[in-house]
């Protein structure tokens, strides 16, 4: 897939949470094609501290709108300075990157599994299957009902279970202790989150005998496969997580599952 | 329009703008943002007799205008770069330089001559100035006696233009250079990455994996212009400026400083056109002071 540079212009910011903002974005073009589990390496500009670029996942892409929407937890200076943004501000931004998620085949049944602000992927991914006339399922985790994100977009797409760690809202836990895992199966999981809540999601996903595909989000440096930083472990050697992944089938990655 | 061409040895260059090796890939990843013939060279990633793996991740560490990286030379070796990658590369019409590395002064010869063979690779790049690597890489780069049996072993086994890469970890990074040019390279490029260190304050650890890594980016411009400078006036060979270079303005400081030509490192990761984008304002740049050629400006302070 051909890749670009775009000074994109930004249509609105919207805080979602104190922690969380959603930047849906426009060119004067038509955006190029994108695919779910692809992200943007985006420049920030005005923060000193910032001098990488900062890869984000691919939210949501509103054809009609001609939108591409970027869900950014605000961590450090440069994704608070991200949040600052404005709308009509231009973002540069490096798209679309990676490998994504496996489209959904025939009427296989997929479950999205998301942790925190790595729901963000999945919600394009869910659009996209939805599309394609397959119901997508999600079941997303976070620490409290606050930090459950987008949830009126996801339930335009499919059925949606939560799990909280406070029992906020859904069942509490964490995802692989939700009972639908125990009530239904399904032919594939991809899942994106934090490390530990995957890991743990592959390791339900190999003792049940679900194909299971996870986002990396290792720290990058190019984001093309040229610097060779964001490096993960494979059955095939070293491979960079922007080039190679994000995504992968967790029978090509050596975690101890 | 000025003109931009220049030699280094007995390579030509359509203009002194290139890009360094480790941060470029071997070209291809940057196609889609920039026309590849537009500058004068590419130095493709450093390439060793044997495939290494590198060093475990975590290999970056992002600082105040640059970064600290400690890759270590991953790279698949010599027999799968000819087999593999020089087929993709060889019809890009620039000059496609191989960073050549090694652990051994054999090591290197041996990786140099297979690439000796290769038609379409008109130079290398020795890097003896890795500081990520525990075998061989800076080991040899920062004593003039090791400087000088890598490049007099390659110089025996390699018949194409030769560029010595040179570390910056040195107390005289002069008198290496004289060394290596007593032993027949073609020319310098400068400076590698300075080794640099940062700290996990959170969980009391070092960030990288292997504790250091090189520094690159801004940060090192002016340690890298110094040492341009103070190269140039110690050795005859044409001296090609790295470090920090992310501005055609920053590239006509290191002409003045007595570079031929320049590469463009970590700037590729924040924008994968800047090397087309330096060579456009070197041009305007010598037609708005009225030189006709770059040339005219290297060395003049």
């Amino acid at each position: 897939m051909k890749k670009y540079v775009l000074d994109l212009k930004v249509v609105a910011v919207e805080r979602l949470h104190e922690r969380y903002v959603l930047i849906k974005l426009t060119d004067s073009q038509k955006l190029p094609e994108m695919l779910p589990g692809q992200f943007v390496e985006v420049r920030v500009d005005g923060s000193p501290s910032t001098f990488l670029r900062r890869p984000i996942s691919i939210n949501f892409v509103d054809r009609e709108r001609n939108e591409l929407w970027l869900l950014v937890a605000t961590v450090g200076d440069g994704t608070r300075r991200l949040a600052e943004l404005k709308a009509g501000d231009a973002l540069n931004c490096v798209l679309p990157l990676g490998n994504g998620f496996t489209p959904v085949q025939g009427s296989e049944k997929v479950l999205l599994i998301g942790g925190g602000v790595g729901v963000a992927p999945l919600l394009y991914m869910g659009a996209e299957m939805a599309k394609k006339g397959v119901e997508p399922t999600f079941l997303l985790g976070a620490r409290t009902s606050k930090d459950l994100l987008m949830l009126d977009e996801f339930k335009k797409f499919g059925r949606v279970y939560v799990t909280t760690e406070d029992g906020s809202a859904g069942e509490k836990g964490f995802v692989t202790n939700h009972s639908l895992l125990q009530q239904e199966r399904f032919d594939r999981i991809s899942t994106c989150g934090p490390t530990p809540m995957m890991k743990a999601v592959a390791r339900y996903a190999s003792q049940a005998g679900v194909d299971c595909e996870v986002s990396l989000e290792n720290l990058m440096a190019c984001g093309i496969g040229a610097c060779l930083c964001c490096v993960e472990k494979t059955t095939e050697g070293n491979l960079c997580v922007c080039k190679d992944g994000p995504v992968f089938n967790i029978k090509r990655l050596l975690w101890q599952v | 329009m000025a003109s931009l061409s220049v030699k280094i040895g007995d390579l030509s260059l359509k203009n002194p703008v290139m890009t360094a090796s480790g941060t470029f890939g071997y070209g291809l990843e940057f196609a889609d943002f920039m026309p590849l013939d537009g500058i004068g060279g590419i130095i493709v990633k450093g390439t060793t007799l044997k495939p290494r793996e590198g060093n475990d991740y975590p290999r970056m560490a992002e600082t105040a205008s640059g970064m600290l990286n400690c890759v270590g030379l991953q790279n698949k070796g010599v027999d799968y770069f000819c087999e593999h990658i020089y087929p993709q590369i060889k019809d890009i019409d620039t000059n496609m330089i191989v960073n050549v590395s090694g652990s051994s002064p054999e090591d290197y010869a041996e990786c140099a001559a297979r690439i000796d063979a290769l038609e379409g690779i008109p130079a290398i790049e020795l890097n003896i100035s890795c500081p990520n690597v525990k075998d061989g890489g800076m080991a040899f780069g920062v004593t003039c006696a090791g400087a000088s049996s890598v490049v007099k072993a390659v110089r025996a086994a390699y018949h194409k233009t030769l560029i010595v890469k040179l570390s910056p970890n040195v107390t005289d990074i002069a008198e290496i250079a004289r060394a290596i040019e007593a032993e027949g390279a073609d020319s310098v490029s400068l400076i590698n990455t300075l080794m640099g260190m940062a700290i996990d304050i959170e969980r009391r650890r070092r960030v990288l994996s292997i504790g250091t890594g090189g520094l690159s980016g801004p940060a090192v411009k002016p340690v890298a212009l110094r040492m341009v400078y103070q190269v140039a006036h110690a050795v005859n060979i044409p001296v090609i400026g790295l470090g920090g270079i992310a501005s055609a303005e920053d590239a006509i400081e290191f002409f003045m400083a007595g570079a031929s030509a320049i590469e463009i490192g970590t700037a590729n990761f924040l924008d994968p056109a800047i090397s087309i984008k330096v060579r456009d304002g070197i041009n305007q740049w010598l037609d708005s002071h009225g030189y006709t050629s770059h040339q005219d400006i290297i060395g003049v302070i």
